[in-house]
């Protein structure tokens, strides 16, 4: 099978929808631009014409009612956001119009509206162009939430999310754009609402989200030199929740690590753990612990900014404290950073 | 307007009557029952707006797609004259338009073209300009309506979904319902420009003013508006001076505010009431008073009606508070 990048997985999910449905269209700041939001949305406007793919004035709030009500009379609209911490603008009409209109009107219309929004990351994104912010999203009923971590995952999710009836925001991490696999040529759908087990494994589950599955796979592979297995789940997506897989899994391992992609403070990991303690309890071997950023604005200046952010390093110490192993030295070990490959500046 | 304007045919004169007196009578019967505590859902009544809506929504024929605020009583019996579901909404009943979880503030029957009300001001403004691109995209000759508040123009987001649709070349219908108050606060506490008739100029579009308290001087000229913005392929910004009777929120009056003083909107409002004018008016063009009046009693019948019906309907079981968070298939 032929290899695409997550970027490429993106643009062909949208481009054939497009192809499929004409009432598919996608717009945003910068969408059309010759950067066009690293790549996905690129040569969309040549193939699909002006009036499906365009780009907008600086007015995030209005340009999401401008989707909603395009969805509510009969188009598909996909939503761009170049960064979550833009997205923030469109939260009056996100949390106060589109999550809720299909409950007030009983459950009969469509609001078939994708927002997709990336989370920034490294070479000095700061305080306003780093955030993730999955539970502020996730907290809202009505809203799908999803965070697809592999290139075929977000091939088949986004194509499940715009033949949605009901709106669905993709969270895309900056650094996955460039993650490559194999991926089918033909349209398909992942399913929203479906996790899925990355790595099996016996002594401890990491759950894991968006980028955190790239380091846990890292961590992983260092444990298993040391003979401990390591269960990776990727919940994929993170509403609505497969419960069921994380459940499973935590009481086959009977330890749990969530690894999340943002701040740990009333985050979607205290979600995450709070659900495995309650369903758990019993089985479980040593209390469910969190990994996510610091509590801080997100620093600039590099040697901060590695400090701000957890990765495979830290589920290691994680692992090896709930398995009561000695830390082991890591001097060895390569602990891959998208920094060498990304030089900004955007 | 200098010149007396060719008659309206007698027929729509008595559909503008008709569609004033609905909205009217209708939240007339709202006042007198608000204190059963039935209707449980927080009322901001249209009373002595009505004529904006009812004359915007006549002019469109049946070929809007009306978003309207909270203040949207008026406007969807225009759209619909379903009181029916008018009523069945604002008393809780699975027959309702959201079948109650919506309420007063958020009357919607797409089906009619009555497509959404928001309680929160001017959210209501990009989503019929989105409605505008999609009805330009499928080629539905229907004319995207928004109806809101003075307030709204306080907000960003409606200069910005002025500019998109102007940008966007969208026959989008922007119906301010200017009654000069958010709450108790005036215009002039709130807004630099001197009028927003002229400030919306600014953008390519076609701005209208009308002070007239006349239903069919807002019909003419939002006849006029939707024919010119289709042919120019640009929004429309129609500002109608208007006066809300009652107070902002509620189904009494508040005049101990102290905010506006009762015998000047008595003098330049009621005084002048729009739907006393059009009552007038069917008397000038030769109606007698009992066919006025047999036209009055349908209308309190179909109301009567109405109301009946929604107290007899069914209210929603708790197996519904989960229900219809998602798209349900039908």
């Amino acid at each position: 099978m032929r290899k695409l990048d997550y970027a490429g997985a993106i643009r062909e999910a949208m481009a054939q929808e497009m192809e499929r449905d004409p009432r598919v269209f996608v717009y945003g700041i910068g969408v059309p631009t010759w950067s066009s939001i690293f790549g996905t949305t690129k040569g969309l406007t040549e193939q699909f014409g002006p009036e499906r793919c365009f780009d907008t004035p600086i007015c995030e709030d209005t340009m999401t009612g401008f989707g909603l009500g395009a969805a509510i009379r009969g188009l598909r609209p996909i939503h761009v956001h170049i960064r979550v911490d833009f997205m923030i603008l469109a939260t009056n009409q996100l949390l106060n119009m589109v999550s809720n209109y299909i409950y007030s009107t009983g459950g009969k219309l469509k609001v078939p509206l994708v927002v997709r929004a990336v989370v920034g990351r490294g070479w000095g994104q700061g305080a306003q162009h780093s955030k993730s912010l999955f539970s502020n999203f996730t907290h809202i009923p009505g809203l799908k939430v999803i965070a697809p971590t592999t290139a075929s995952d977000v091939k088949g999710m986004l194509t499940a999310a715009i033949r949605d009836d009901n709106p669905v925001i993709c969270f895309e991490h900056r650094w996955l754009y460039w993650a490559e696999e194999e991926v089918p040529e033909e349209p398909y759908e992942v399913p929203l609402g479906v996790g899925r087990i990355l790595r099996p494994g016996r002594d401890v589950t990491v759950v894991g989200l968006s980028w955190m599955n790239v380091e846990a796979r890292l961590a992983a592979d260092i444990l298993y030199k040391r003979g401990v297995s390591v269960e990776i789940v990727d919940p994929r997506t993170l509403a609505p929740l497969d419960e069921d897989l994380i459940v499973e899994s935590v009481k086959r391992t009977g330890r749990c690590i969530v690894a999340d992609c943002d701040w740990v403070e009333s985050g979607f990991s205290a979600e995450l753990a709070a659900r495995i303690s309650e369903k758990c309890f019993g089985r479980l071997k040593a209390p469910v612990k969190r990994i996510g950023f610091a509590h801080t604005p997100c620093p600039t200046v590099r040697e901060l900014e590695n400090e701000f952010y957890p990765n495979a390093r830290t589920i290691v110490r994680g692992i090896e404290e709930m398995l009561g192993l000695e830390a082991a030295n890591l001097d060895g070990e390569d602990f891959f950073s998208h920094e060498r490959r990304f030089r900004g500046p955007f | 307007m200098t010149l007396d304007p060719e008659p309206l045919p007698k027929t729509t004169s008595i559909q503008l009557f008709k569609s004033l007196f609905l909205a009217r009578r209708s939240e007339e019967y709202i006042v007198k029952h608000y204190p059963e505590n039935l209707m449980r859902t927080p009322m901001h009544m249209s009373m002595g707006q009505e004529f904006v809506s009812v004359g915007v929504c006549a002019a469109l024929e049946g070929k809007a797609d009306v978003f309207a605020s909270y203040r949207s009583h008026a406007a969807f019996l225009a759209q619909t004259h379903d009181t029916d579901l008018f009523f069945s909404e604002l008393y809780g009943r699975s027959s309702g338009t959201g079948e109650g979880k919506g309420g007063s503030m958020h009357l919607a029957s797409p089906g009619q073209g009555h497509i959404l009300s928001s309680g929160v001001v001017a959210t209501q403004i990009p989503v019929a300009v989105g409605a505008g691109f999609a009805n330009m995209r499928l080629g539905t000759g229907r004319t995207a309506v928004v109806f809101f508040g003075d307030g709204a123009a306080d907000a960003g987001v409606f200069w910005e979904s002025l500019n998109v649709a102007a940008l966007y070349r969208l026959p989008v219908m922007f119906v301010c319902e200017d009654n000069g108050y958010a709450v108790d606060t005036p215009r002039e506490a709130r807004q630099v420009p001197a009028s927003l008739t002229e400030a919306v100029k600014a953008f390519v579009c076609d701005s209208y003013e009308d002070d007239s308290g006349d239903v069919e001087s807002v019909y003419r000229l939002a006849r006029g508006a939707v024919e010119k913005a289709h042919r120019e392929r640009r929004p429309a910004f129609l500002n109608v001076k208007c006066c809300r009777y009652l107070e902002h929120v509620g189904t009494g009056d508040d005049w101990h505010w102290g905010y506006r003083d009762k015998a000047a909107v008595e003098r330049e409002w009621i005084s002048r009431d729009a739907l006393l004018q059009q009552r007038v008016r069917l008397a000038s063009l030769q109606m007698s008073e009992s066919a006025i009046v047999a036209v009055e009693d349908e209308i309190d019948r179909a109301i009567r009606a109405s109301v009946a019906k929604a107290s007899q309907a069914p209210i929603p079981g708790p197996e519904r508070l989960y229900a219809g968070v998602f798209h349900e298939k039908a």
